[in-house]
């Protein structure tokens, strides 16, 4: 008992103070790819060789940036040799359309809260089911994370629940192989309306390192509409955590700044 | 002799694929079993398509003891005399070369799929059309009070996906079958088609919590075919990060399992101290779980003498801090009581089945490649190799705990004192008609990439074995006899990936 107490005296209250502060990252974390045009000379077409569909050509031949294809390898800043792309320190990624992850240079439309209705249903409880569909683990270990003392996702009144008939809402993480089609898509049948669904990593989004792989359906299915969509690979949990709190309207502030 | 040894392969080298000529598939068939019955472990039987309609099957043998490797193939056509009832380590890879590659083994006494896709590997010829990924045919077992439980695949936690259906009488679980395959991405072949920087981001994917691990077995099989040498410096820091990844894993396991058994101050305490050294990543790579760190000719990111102090203090810290909270959980009678005996492997069902990492070293069989086919940094700071004796959840847990002590000795002395040079070199193109075998102790166990490259010198075969490949065999053959409650106590003293098995 003596030991159990002192154990608990050493260990403290490790709870970050997020979202009050608490979002300090080493000096070497990716976060949001931007793209400075300025520096940008038009002569070369380095950036689209990159290794992930995050740079592509607009319409209009303008180069655009999908922050929901990135996988957040050194590479894909390292494709410019002018030093016109870059990743920041901005962990904020969370948006509520897909289109709001793609914008000339890496500026995205933050997740707006969700509607009085659906505020007043989920703003103070929400039960998530999580579905991995082809993944790796990498995304469903920071889901696991979020649930650690640190960031403690309880204490926001969002949880993770054991059946989808439980659910409010499910979150979505992986390329969605063709194995596990079938078996996400009754989970989504499952879980009660109005439910939300989270789409979280670059897999969900848009296949992630898998796109193009004749056993994956490169991201969750059009048939499955999304409610909000977390870049990253995998996000790290306050990224999660953060596009969570924006959906719920416990973070509100404008867009994260482009370069 | 096996005559496997004249070939001078080991762990990250490579050799003409000419040295490795296809044998009669009878020969070939007694040699990989002669050597198995000498002591040699299977560690990948895999297929690729040949001239002719054919396949190539190659068969890659380890000798612990000395840390030789061997390679054999034959060339088969639709069909070949199974090695499974004589080598009950090839029950899987047969399995997988019948899915891969359509090509039958005559006379193995489970032949069910393993991932259910058509297949991947095999000649243009073969037909893939009318393929039912729903086809499957579970054992069952009938009687008075005999019945059957499925789970998954969405289970009630954050895990990924697999079915499992439990024969039971009653609480008493009599056979368990395991189906995987749902989170099959079709790895393999994006290894061998894509670009190089590509493959080794789907190599960083193959299984997220251990991207060190695989990344750092692709990357050397690149290495070795391409002959670039790292600098003893890009190896240390590979070493650090290795450690690092079995840490995070280990200590994030020990808080699963206390939190399992309800021993909830553990399972927090654990459970931040696992994100403490997911951030010593971030810090060196800035990812946590370490991507972008590993790449052909040796790391992209350096560790700065600023980053290294500042990561001494940190692991000293966490160790202080790591042990107590240790001998707490493994020190409490209800959680030793809760833990022993239950899911028991025993040593001899462990060599049957090639079982590897922590599961094989908790039923007392000292298997690592670290120690037994030494690479890189370990071939000169050696790190001894934990193991326990009862096969049992405690025993798995006990592993984990000296593993964990020991990789925390071995990155804070190594950070002490990182050799010099760049991070890294250049690595080049690939030599033609070669095959390289790279294996790394993941915190799971043993990592194999087996490369194979055409007369062009391009990819023409990269085969994966996660260390999960081995071991779900081991979670199905522990449970019979335990209660179907012991279950998720059980499979998470394993922790397996369902990725890595899936590809």
């Amino acid at each position: 008992m003596l030991e159990f107490l002192r154990a608990r005296l050493t260990q403290g209250t490790r709870t970050s103070p997020f979202p009050e502060g608490g979002a300090e990252f080493p000096e070497r974390f990716r976060g949001r790819p931007t793209f400075d045009r300025d520096r940008c000379d038009g002569t070369c077409s380095g950036c689209l060789a990159g290794p992930s569909a995050l740079v592509s050509r607009a319409a209009d031949g303008s180069i655009q940036l999908d922050a929901g294809a990135c996988l957040f390898a050194p590479e894909e800043a390292a494709a410019c040799d002018n030093g016109a792309l870059a990743f920041t320190q901005d962990y904020r990624l969370a948006s509520r359309s897909r289109s709001a992850l793609v914008s000339p240079d890496g500026e995205i439309e933050l997740a707006r809260a969700l509607d009085a209705r659906m505020r007043s249903l989920f703003g103070r409880s929400l039960r998530l089911r999580s579905v991995a569909a082809g993944s790796c683990n990498g995304c469903e270990a920071e889901l696991v994370a979020l649930g650690n003392v640190v960031f403690d996702l309880a204490r926001f009144g969002v949880q993770f629940v054991a059946s989808p008939r439980h659910a409010d809402g499910l979150v979505i993480t992986g390329a969605v192989s063709r194995n596990m089609g079938s078996a996400l898509h009754r989970t989504w049948e499952a879980t009660p309306e109005p439910r939300l669904v989270i789409a979280v990593g670059a897999c969900a989004i848009n296949g992630g390192p898998f796109r193009g792989s004749p056993e994956v359906s490169d991201g969750v299915p059009d048939k499955i509409p999304v409610d909000l969509w977390v870049p990253g690979c995998p996000p790290h949990p306050l990224t999660v955590l953060d596009g969570l709190l924006r959906l719920l309207g416990r973070i509100e502030d404008g867009r994260a700044r482009g370069s | 002799m096996t005559g496997l040894e004249e070939l001078g392969l080991r762990n990250r080298r490579a050799v003409p694929l000419a040295a490795v000529p296809p044998e009669p598939v009878e020969r070939f068939r007694q040699r990989v079993i002669d050597a198995v019955a000498r002591g040699w472990r299977l560690v990948a039987f895999f297929g690729t398509p040949d001239r002719g309609g054919r396949t190539l099957l190659l068969a890659l043998l380890a000798e612990d003891d000395t840390g030789a490797l061997g390679a054999c193939a034959t060339l088969v056509g639709d069909s070949y005399a199974a090695l499974t009832p004589d080598c009950p380590q090839a029950h899987l890879f047969e399995r997988e070369i019948a899915e891969q590659c359509a090509v039958r083994p005559e006379g193995h006494p489970w032949l069910k799929p393993v991932r259910r896709h058509p297949p991947d590997h095999a000649a243009a010829t073969v037909d893939r059309s009318g393929f039912d990924r729903e086809r499957y045919e579970f054992f069952q077992i009938a009687g008075e009070e005999v019945h059957e439980v499925a789970v998954g695949p969405v289970h009630a936690g954050i895990i990924e996906p697999g079915h499992f259906r439990f024969q039971a009488h009653g609480e008493q679980v009599l056979f368990l079958e395991i189906m995987l395959g749902y989170q099959h991405r079709g790895v393999e072949r994006l290894l061998e088609t894509e670009e190089r920087l590509r493959a080794v981001l789907v190599a960083e994917s193959i299984a997220g919590d251990t991207v060190i691990g695989h990344a750092g077995a692709c990357c050397a099989a690149i290495e070795a075919l391409a002959r670039s040498r790292k600098t003893p410096r890009a190896q240390t820091i590979r070493g650090i990060a290795l450690e690092l990844e079995r840490l995070a894993n280990h200590i994030g396991d020990l808080g699963a399992i206390a939190g399992d058994v309800a021993y909830q101050p553990a399972a927090a305490y654990f459970g931040r101290m696992r994100g403490e050294c997911l951030n010593l990543l971030m810090t060196i790579s800035g990812n946590r779980y370490g991507r972008g760190l590993v790449r052909p000719g040796g790391v992209a990111f350096d560790i700065t003498p600023a980053m290294a102090s500042e990561a001494r203090d940190r692991l000293t810290r966490l160790r202080e801090e790591l042990i107590p909270v240790a001998d707490l959980m493994l020190g409490n009678a209800s959680v030793q009581a809760r833990l022993e005996g239950v899911g028991a492997l025993s040593k001899e069902k462990c060599s049957e089945l090639g079982i590897v990492g922590p599961p094989a070293r908790a039923c007392a069989v000292p298997r690592d490649v670290r120690y037994e086919h030494p690479f890189g940094v370990f071939r000169f700071a050696h790190i001894p190799v934990s193991t326990a004796w009862a096969g049992d959840v405690l025993a798995r847990c006990l592993v984990r705990r000296l593993e964990i002590l020991r990789s925390l000795e071995f990155v804070i002395e190594q950070l002490g004192g990182l050799p010099g040079g760049v991070p890294r070199v250049e690595c080049g193109t690939l030599r033609p008609a070669e095959l390289a075998v790279a294996m790394t102790e993941g915190w799971r166990g043993e990592i194999v990439h087996a490369v194979v490259t055409d007369d062009a010198g391009a990819v023409r075969r990269h085969k994966v074995v996660d260390p999960s490949f081995h071991n779900w065999s081991a979670v199905a053959a522990a449970l019979p006899g335990n209660q179907i409650s012991d279950f998720p106590l059980c499979n998470k003293s394993f922790n397996l990936s369902y990725a890595g098995h899936d590809l």
